[in-house]
């Protein structure tokens, strides 16, 4: 739920998932409690039953006390008995209802899946405009035709619930008529009706399940309204709805006649709920789980950031002995980048390659300080010119950092806000950092476009990102980086995602940028070819270590397997297109490492020795 | 032209008034909406929505007498009425002449503000709904106000604290107590409120409309159910949001926190969470019936119930048409909300 890491985790056991959920807290509760309903329900009216019927006089309107929790009814009977005896008909009749809206809700989706285009439009949009409207809305409007009784009221409470459950069956069986093996039978002659028994109703039922168990825990809610309202089960037969209202009526005298049926309202309703998300596989991504701690530990003292003032000689980027860790999922820490020490000097263009999982990402997050909480971030040196980014960054560092390092990410699309003009991103961070007016900065935006080759920038400074093209995204991204004082561009495959012809305008652009502001840039590919053509010095990086460091000049020189291996596999003129392109695997004869493990579970925040 | 022709028409010419399924063509561009920008052509597709379902709505009011099975004359008056008084009551319920023209009476009635006479007071409808209306319609926009104000800053910092880890308890806390204020239905909290403050401590009246302090419980009653689903929506789509490549942009540019969040997360998030609480809102309207019951207000709510349990028909279907029509209008609210706020919204969806 927090940061994704970059690199893919070790697979979790391999246990049956339902088993493994039960062992979980929510799954236990779940399935005792629905254990507990069951027996109440059946036994309930035989153990309390005579209990809940006998009247006494004497005791009438009696307070809660030892012999009543709940204390008693006008006639001296037992409102706990009454409860418990109360469990049958409510979970019942929550059951007939929630029945009749699965029932009535997949056959009107189903039927809607199968009609002709026009009808089926007018059957969803019809679908659609009895969603808009509340279910106690509904269930009233429906109880009015079929009148104050137990069984109008199920009726009504369960067709109020059909629209959902067509809704869901509609759209489930959409997207499953579009999936390959439902095509196939068709081509096969299979017919429609049969297509959707056969092979798409099976795939449905598990969603189905979840959202009748969640739904049932509203139906119980919204039967037990009608019933308080008088429009459900009506004398002298009675629900937990009908004793909440007689409770209510009486509130003064006996607060618990009104909390007891409620308490068992809600304890039955959690239970249904519990019941659902049992078998819901995102209910992991719910309220709750906790997160790991943030651990970034401070550098060791040794390793004090050198000068003060850097002078430009200095490197821009010092690393030594980086290690990132992060925690996996049962909280131990696994570490993902094991020691890496580089070294970025002012104007330099350094290379990282490696394949995906690499480290090569996490690395150039953790220099720019821009890494999850929870992730763990540890070196002897970690400095942007002279800023020690394991420290705690005052607000003058935060502010040359925002002005002197800038990023550039793979997808344009996802790196720029949606919801914000390209201009508004271009302009905030001098206007943050250097106090720039409104209409300076907007001069200096559309100077940052016209740098990075965008036409018209004063139009494209007021659209937004959705506007834009994707390599003008990209460009946009880029001047995006122009518009302080760049000394750092970290740019993490900032042409993945474009098609061929972009890359090579957005490569120039970044290369001209280099130029005019003789910033460094830190460029991540995975493509040897771009990166040995783009940059001064490359770096290789393999299971979270540097394995080889060259100039781009002396590629050929390189002397680890891997990084041959990523040569060989890029193809030039002289290839022999005979010969089946060579593998890396193949030629890299180390098994896959597993990560390991640095230390156990995380328990408070501390520091590792 | 009559309402039915109406429907017919605007259903025939233009489907896509209706929000279709996921296999419609959502584009806009087609006839007479071509020429227009995509928000308003938006605005314009869900206004003719509301307007079929408007349609909708009434012919199901009308055919609420029509459905209840035996005579609802004779059901309203009860088995003792004499046989004049039920064709007398029947003659001025306009119900002895054929259903289409009783059809047509009916539409023209309500083009009229004439929602018919209360079988039981005799009074007009439209006279006791617009006594009534008010206090529901306070009851409800007070408590959404209530749940809105107190869901995003809550949704927002349990969000924003439990991504950075510190605090672990505090934030289990926080999301235990919102899972049970979920879970807790506003008729049970309003229980539990009246025994605590009306009974425990006798600080808050436990029944009536009027003063603020009596409207005190029945909004907290309404609100807080909707407010601890709306945080948790808000803390989802915040978690979400804060975990986008763009989110890693703006901390890449060092800004103030307030401004990452406030700037960069939340209008990203708004669009989701308006959505849901456009539902949730509704779902208050609807919630209005139970606390009113409770609290003894005199809305809308006790109105209906009343009139069900009396089976007082043109009540019924001038009360449940109030109510329909006040979802419809807040769904287009949250729609041109949306379509105002997100400008993706406009083009993306229906």
């Amino acid at each position: 739920m927090s940061t994704r890491p970059t690199t893919p985790g070790p697979t979790p056991s391999h246990r049956s998932p339902v088993l493994d959920r039960l062992r979980t807290p929510r799954g236990l509760t779940g399935a005792i409690g629905a254990l507990l309903i069951i027996v109440v329900a059946v036994v309930g009216p035989t153990v309390w039953g005579s209990a809940a019927d006998t009247t006494s006089v004497a005791d009438r309107l009696a307070g809660a006390s030892l012999a009543h929790p709940f204390g008693t009814d006008e006639l001296g009977r037992d409102v706990f008995a009454r409860v418990m005896v109360a469990t049958r008909v409510s979970v019942l009749l929550t059951l007939g209802a929630t029945a009749i809206s699965v029932v009535g809700g997949v056959l009107l989706g189903a039927v809607a899946t199968v009609l002709p285009r026009p009808l089926r439009r007018l059957v969803t949009a019809l679908i659609d405009i009895l969603l808009s409207f509340p279910w106690l809305l509904m269930a009233l409007f429906f109880s009015v035709i079929w009148g104050a009784s137990a069984t109008g009221a199920m009726l009504a409470v369960g067709f109020a619930g059909v629209p959902t459950f067509a809704r869901l069956t509609y759209t489930l069986a959409s997207s499953l008529i579009g999936r390959d093996y439902v095509k196939a039978a068709r081509i096969a002659g299979v017919g429609q009706a049969e297509v959707l028994v056969r092979h798409v109703m099976p795939n449905m039922l598990p969603p189905m399940l979840v959202n009748a168990a969640v739904s049932a825990s509203g139906t119980l809610l919204a039967f037990a309204g009608l019933s308080f309202l008088g429009l459900g089960v009506q004398a002298p037969e009675y629900d937990w709805g009908r004793l909440l209202g007689l409770g209510i009526a009486r509130i003064y005298g006996n607060p618990m006649a009104a909390i007891g049926p409620g308490i068992a309202l809600v304890v039955c309703g959690v239970i249904f709920t519990q019941l659902g998300e049992l078998w819901n596989e995102s209910s992991k991504r719910l309220l709750g789980l906790p997160a790991p701690a943030r651990r970034r530990t401070a550098a060791p003292a040794t390793a004090s950031a050198a000068a003060a003032t850097p002078a430009d000689q200095e490197p821009v980027v010092q690393v030594r002995d980086l290690r990132v860790a992060f925690p996996d999922r049962d909280g131990r820490l696994v570490e993902r980048v094991h020691g890496i020490s580089l070294t970025i000097m002012p104007g330099e263009v350094v290379g990282v390659v490696g394949e995906s999982g690499s480290g090569k990402s996490v690395s150039a997050m953790a220099i720019a300080a821009l890494l999850g909480p929870d992730s763990s971030v540890q070196a002897s040196e970690l400095s942007f010119r002279g800023i020690d980014m394991t420290a705690p960054l005052t607000k003058a560092e935060r502010s040359r950092l925002g002005l002197e390092l800038a990023m550039v990410f793979q997808d344009p699309l996802t790196s720029l806000n949606p919801s914000l003009t390209i201009g508004k991103q271009l302009r905030e961070t001098v206007e943050v950092h250097e106090g720039l007016s409104a209409a300076e900065s907007t001069k200096r935006a559309e100077a940052a476009l016209e740098s990075v080759r965008i036409p018209l920038p004063a139009k494209r400074l007021k659209q937004f990102p959705h506007e834009l093209s994707g390599g003008m995204r990209q460009r946009a991204m880029i001047g995006m980086g122009l518009m302080g004082r760049p000394k750092l561009l970290i740019a993490d495959e900032p042409t993945t995602a474009l098609d061929v012809t972009v890359q090579r305008q957005v490569l120039r652009v970044l290369h001209e940028a280099q130029e005019q502001t003789g910033a460094a840039i830190l460029l991540i590919s995975h493509d040897i070819a771009l990166v040995s053509g783009f940059c001064d010095r490359i770096l290789v990086m393999k299971d979270g270590r540097i394995v080889e460091s060259l100039d781009a000049d002396r590629l050929h020189e390189a002397r680890h397997p891997y990084t041959r291996g990523l040569i060989a596999c890029v193809p030039d003129m002289t290839s022999d297109r005979t010969m089946p392109l060579p593998v890396i695997g193949a030629i890299d004869e180390e098994p896959l490492p597993v990560p390991e493990l640095v230390e156990g579970p995380i328990t408070t925040e501390g520091q590792r020795a | 032209m009559t309402i039915p022709s109406t429907v017919t028409t605007e259903q025939a010419t233009d489907p896509a008034t209706g929000p279709g399924g996921p296999a419609v063509a959502r584009r806009g561009g087609r006839g007479v909406l071509g020429g227009l920008s995509p928000r308003t052509s938006f605005i314009l597709r869900r206004l003719g929505r509301v307007l079929v379902s408007l349609a909708i709505v009434i012919v199901a009011t009308f055919l609420i007498v029509q459905l209840v099975p035996g005579d609802p004359v004779r059901a309203a008056l009860g088995n003792s009425a004499t046989p004049e008084l039920v064709e007398r009551t029947r003659a001025d319920l306009g119900l002895n002449v054929p259903v289409p023209e009783q059809f047509v009476n009916y539409v023209s009635g309500l083009f009229r503000g004439d929602f018919g006479t209360a079988i039981g007071s005799q009074r007009p409808v439209a006279d006791t709904i617009a006594q009534r209306f008010p206090v529901t319609l306070t009851l409800a926009v007070a408590s959404f106000l209530l749940a809105a104000i107190g869901a995003f800053p809550i949704g927002v910092a349990t969000a924003v604290s439990s991504r950075t880890g510190r605090r672990r308890l505090a934030d289990l806390g926080v999301s235990g107590l919102l899972g049970v204020l979920i879970a807790i239905p506003s008729l049970l909290l309003a229980v539990g409120l009246i025994a605590v403050f009306s009974i425990g401590l006798k600080v808050l009246p436990a029944a009536g409309w009027g003063g603020f302090d009596q409207a005190i419980l029945p909004v907290v009653a309404l609100a807080v159910g909707p407010m601890a689903y709306l945080a948790r929506i808000v803390h989802v789509e915040m978690l979400a949001v804060l975990e986008m490549p763009y989110m890693t942009t703006a901390r890449s540019k060092r800004l103030p926190t307030h401004l990452v969040y406030l700037r960069h997360a939340l209008p990203n998030m708004v669009t989701s969470t308006l959505t849901i609480g456009g539902i949730i809102l509704t779902g208050m309207v609807a919630g209005t019936v139970l606390i009113e019951t409770v609290f003894a207000i005199p809305g809308l709510g006790t109105s209906i119930v009343s009139s069900i349990t009396s089976k007082d028909y043109p009540m019924i279907q001038g009360i449940v048409l109030v109510y329909a029509i006040l979802v419809l209008g807040l769904n287009l609210l949250i729609d041109i909300a949306l379509a105002t706020i997100d400008p993706r919204s406009s083009i993306t969806e229906g």
